[in-house]
Order: C-alpha cells, then structure tokens, then sequence
C-alpha cells in the first residue's frame, strides 16, 4: 500500500500499455486489498474443503455424516471414539474433529457435507438470479424500443422489476418455502427467483450506454450477426459489476439459508447444510457448545470472504478508484 | 412539480395492485390450503374439508377470491381464517409493538453510522478505517441468530437481567421507574440487533459519500482560503455529502415490516413480523396477503417519499422536466 509500489505499477502500465491484459490489471489492484485478498485464500480453502466433502462423503466414505452412535453423544471436539462402536461406524482415525451431536453423529462429517450442499444452494440460488438479471436487463436495455402486445417492452420489463422490489423479500421467500414441499431445490429456486431485480435494473443501464458505442456501431456495420454483437461484444463489457453483485450475492444466499433454517424451513434432515446444523446446535448452546459454535463461525467466516472479495473486486473494477 | 406527485401516486397506486394480484396467485396456487394444515387427523372427513373450503370461498375461481378479499379489506371485514378474529386490528395490534422497536433501531443507525463513517473518511486509510472496515464486513457476514443468541448469553451473564419478550411477567403492579426500566432492558438487545447490519452498510455509504465530496475542487479552495479543518469538513463538505441520505429515510421505511421475522422469534416479540410468521404456519391467507399489501404499500411509499424529499433538498434535481 506504500506509494512506491503504486508509482512502479504505473509506470509499468505506461510503458507497455499493450502488454498487460486487463485481468492482469485487475489482478495488480486486487492484490493490493489485502482484506481482499485474505478473502480469496479463504475461498479457495473453502473450495478444496467442499470438493472433499463431497468426495469424501459420497463417493469414498471416509467420513460417514449420517452414521449414528447412541454410545457417543455429544462429545467434545477431539475425543476418542469410544470401544464399544462397532469398526464399520468408527470415523476415520478413531477421533471426532469436531465432536459429535445429539445422536453421535461426527460433526467434523457433517461439517464436510453441509459446505458442499451449502455452497451448492449460493451459487444454484446466484446462478439463476443472475441468468433471470443479465437475460432481462439486455433484453430491456437492447430491445427497449421493440414493442410487444402493443406495450414498450422496456417498460414491461422495467415495471415488472418494480413489482418485484415491492415485495418483502424475506418474507416472500419464507411464505414460498413454507407452502411448497421442502425440498433443497425449491429454496435455491426460490431464492433465486426473488433476487435478480438489481442486476437487471444495471444491466439494462449498461446496455443503453454500450448500445450507443463505436464498437458496437462499428460490429454493426460490419454486417455481423445480432447474437454475435450482443454475445461476444457487448455482454463481456456488461459482466464485470454482474460479477461482483454475484459474489456479494452468493453470501446473502448462505445466509439466508441459515436463517430458513433456524424458523424451520431450511434444507430437511438428512441433508446436513452450515445452516441447519447451527439451527440444530443452538438447543445444546450449554451442553454442547461446539455444536453451536463450530458451525456458527464457519458460516461467518465464509460469508464475510464473499463479502470482502466482492468489495475488492468491486474497488478494482472501478477505473477511477484504480487511478488514484 | 403537484403533476408529478399527481402522476407519481398514480403509477405507484397502480404497481401496488399488480403486487397484490401477484402475491394473491403465488399464495393461492401454491400447494398447501388452509384445510390441509392437520391431514392426519382422522375425524376431519372430506364433507367437513369441502365445508372448510366453501366456508373460505376456497372452491371459487382465483379471480372471484381476489375480489372477495379486496372488498373485505376495504370495507375493514377482514376476518382471518384461523380464529376469525378482524385482520386489520389484528395487524394494528402488532404494529404497536413493532414500532418501538423499529424507532430505537432507526435511530441507533443514524446516530452510529455517521460519527463512524465521517471519521473513517476524513483519516482514509488509518487504523480506525481499516478496522472499521472489517468490523462492517464481519457485522454483515454474521448469521442474525447466532449473533443474537451470542449476545443474549453474554448479557444474560454478565447483567443477569432478563432480555426475551416484551416484559417481565409480574412486573405489572411495579413502580413506573421500574416498568419503564424493564422495557428498556428489554427492548436494548433486539433494537441493537436489529440496527447492527443497517449501521454496517450506512457507516460505509457514509464513508464512500464523505470521501467523495472531500476531494471536490469546493472543499480545496474552502481548505486554501486558510478555514478551520473543522469548518471545512463539517460546515462545506458534511452539507453536500448528506444530501443522498435525505432517500435513505424513505428506503428504510419498508423495514417495519419485512425485516424483523428472526429477530422478533428470537426475542419472543409479539411483533408484526411474528405475526406474519404464524400467519405463515396457520396458512391464514387473509392475514398473510393483507401484510404483505401493507409491505408493499409501505416500500412504495418509501420510495416516493425519497423521490419527493430528494427532489425538496437538492435545488438541481427539477422534477417533472
């Protein structure tokens, strides 16, 4: 953060303008931010951690979360697993990592399961906000003028966008859950479906001001194709702030999956995600804290690495912040 | 400038019964009706679910119970289907409770995030920014309930005063000083709860707003003119990076109703995020349709009033050019 280093980037940048790819650009500002970038080691971490998980847990068992052992309840982290637990229940190396919970399930295991599936509902949930946003907002934004039915197809769009920001969201999403059957895709849907309207609200805006740009004038005198201008020259211009909102975004999702879970309409049992098993583990905050704690802290930790790689890359996306 | 309020309310009147139809067929297609909430008890038979259902007009085509419950809400004889009881006192009811909690909250976030956020911006890039920073980011990242049961139990032991529901039971024949204390006690943990995430996000608008300002041209001839850093920032900066906040009064506004479900459970108050919760549970369409048209009206109301306080504030912004 000294100012000498800023002064040998820029120089750098001067002298060979040409040669340096504007990732590697924002790769230089990224790293920079250096809460950013502790964000992203933790991210990468959490990757590895949920890919095992799911391997470990599915495909080569070698932490079994749903195994149950009445012999060993809620015992405390590091613990030896006790005698009388027949070989095929034992956890691996004969110790719970994490303890276990109320029905001598490995909490370490479960910890392993729930990353993947808890990750898998951000960024399901993300995935399908963000598709809703970018397809919206570029058809309202490129297609504005068109008309459909009679009526300005920008203006449908838009005010559709309107209507969805009136309703309460969290409540919106709580009603839906609780009406539909619980299943773990009808909350990512959900929480998909009620999320898109600011992506589409800036994407849109982003489209105006690149529709009127020489390039996109210039691919279109050049006689090529729609798709061709809208896919391959002007979304990439449009999709470095759909990163950052996807990204602050996938850590709005975990939490709100937590807090589904704790009013009891989160992902149901068996499945074990970061959300339900703090839910279940504030019923033995004095017994068992570990069980309340372990998960509580992770889902922290992890939400604020989104949050804070999000606002890094927001701060090094942005050309006038970069300047200074 | 009374053309575009006149408009303005139009177009907004208009949205707000779009919202309404829509939350009327999400609600009603959804699977789940009012006589499924208990389907294994086996003394309910298929006449007494016909019954139920004819009872709630639950058997009459969407657009005909749209009109119903509309007609009901307006001529105020909306009754829920759980206890029968009036929908609208019902609501008002626990709007009561809610308010004090969403004023205490209010103003603990605009009186903690500006002291926070100006100082974070006038010494950018010092210990108090940087850990202001995170501390912001950290308050956001936390799950709402483990943070509040995190807080319960500390002040539970380290004041030994009884933090969850509205009162303590018994208390009602105590002197007013200790009444009033109680409420106070009570009502401290789930107003700070409620505010910490809106003082994390303002704290950093603040920042952002302030810092912006401050390398304005204005700000550096006030500063060359030889003023008082003081008088600089807080009588030529503080004024133009405040006029943005003037819309977030109206944004918040919604935040009476929406965003109180968790903390309300948590705390056991008898609020009107609760009731919406239960509302939920019973599957008592009314109730739940006719909060969420209040949530509705509220955020549009929220929005016009920022468009329209906006617009008094700041002489540059011309409305119904």
């Amino acid at each position: 953060m000294s100012t000498s280093v800023h002064a040998t980037t820029e120089l750098d940048a001067e002298r060979e303008p040409a040669g340096r790819s504007s990732l590697g650009e924002f790769w230089l500002t990224f790293r920079k931010d250096r809460l950013a970038l502790g964000g992203f080691v933790v991210l990468v971490a959490l990757a590895a951690f949920a890919l095992a998980g799911k391997g470990f847990t599915e495909w080569w068992i070698l932490f079994d979360p749903a195994s149950v052992r009445l012999s060993d309840r809620l015992l405390p982290p590091l613990s030896q697993v006790s005698a009388i637990v027949p070989a095929d229940q034992r956890p691996a190396f004969d110790i719970y990592l994490l303890g276990t919970d109320e029905l001598g399930r490995d909490v370490f295991a479960r910890m392993l399961q729930g990353s993947f599936v808890s990750l898998s509902i951000g960024f399901v949930a993300v995935g399908i906000a963000m598709t809703i946003g970018v397809v919206l907002g570029g058809i309202s934004g490129y297609y504005g003028e068109a008309r459909f039915l009679g009526l300005n197809i920008d203006n449908l769009i838009m005010r559709f966008t309107d209507v969805m920001l009136c309703f309460p969201t969290f409540f919106l999403i709580l009603t839906v859950v609780a009406l539909l059957p619980p299943s773990i895709y009808n909350i990512m849907i959900v929480i998909g479906l009620t999320g898109w309207m600011a992506t589409a609200r800036f994407v849109r805006a982003e489209f105006l001001s690149l529709k009127e740009q020489d390039f996109v004038l210039a691919a279109k005198a050049m006689g090529l194709p729609e798709r061709r201008i809208i896919f391959f020259h002007m979304l990439p211009n449009a999709l470095a702030p759909v990163l950052v909102t996807a990204t602050v975004s996938v850590a709005t999702a975990i939490l709100t999956e937590s807090a589904l879970s704790f009013l009891g309409f989160g992902v149901q049992p068996p499945d074990a995600t970061w959300g339900n098993i703090l839910s279940d583990g504030k019923n033995f905050i004095f017994d068992a804290p570990w069980l309340f704690f372990i998960p509580g802290s992770a889902i922290l930790v992890v939400v604020l690495a989104f949050n804070l790689v999000g606002e890094g890359m927001r701060e090094s996306l942005n050309p006038k912040l970069r300047r200074r | 400038m009374g053309q575009f309020i006149l408009k303005n309310l139009l177009q907004r009147l208009a949205l707000l019964v779009v919202v309404s139809v829509i939350a009327h067929a999400v609600v009603h297609i959804a699977p789940g009706e009012p006589s499924e909430v208990d389907p294994t008890n086996p003394r309910m038979k298929p006449e007494d679910v016909a019954k139920i259902r004819a009872a709630f007009h639950l058997d009459e085509p969407l657009h005909r119970q749209y009109v119903y419950w509309m007609r009901d809400l307006v001529s105020g004889d909306l009754r829920s289907f759980k206890d029968g009881q009036p929908v609208l006192p019902k609501i008002w009811r626990r709007f009561l409770n809610s308010l004090p909690l969403f004023i205490a909250a209010t103003l603990l976030i605009w009186t903690l995030s500006f002291p926070a956020g100006i100082h974070a911006a006038i010494r950018r890039g010092s210990a108090f920014d940087r850990a202001s920073t995170f501390v912001a980011y950290a308050l956001i990242s936390i799950p709402g309930f483990f943070f509040a049961y995190l807080l319960i139990l500390s002040v539970v032991n380290a004041f030994s005063v009884p933090v969850v529901g509205m009162r303590t039971f018994g208390m009602e024949d105590a002197p007013l000083a200790f009444r009033a204390m109680d409420r106070l006690w009570h009502l401290t943990l789930p107003a700070m709860i409620s505010a910490f995430s809106g003082v994390a996000l303002l704290s950093r608008y603040v920042r952002s707003q302030m810092i912006e300002v401050i390398s304005n041209d204005y700000v550096r001839t006030a500063r060359a003119k030889g003023l008082e850093e003081e008088t600089v920032i807080y009588r030529h900066a503080l004024r133009n990076a405040l006029l943005p906040f003037v819309t977030m009064f109206g944004l918040m506004l919604p935040g009476l109703i929406g965003g109180s479900v968790i903390i309300e459970q948590i705390f056991a108050w008898p609020g009107i995020g609760r009731l919406g919760y239960e509302a939920i549970l019973a599957r008592d369409f009314p109730l739940i349709l006719t909060i969420n048209f209040f949530a509705a009206a509220l955020t549009l109301a929220g929005t016009f009033l920022s468009d329209v306080l906006y617009a008094v504030v700041d002489p540059r912004v011309r409305l119904g050019a």
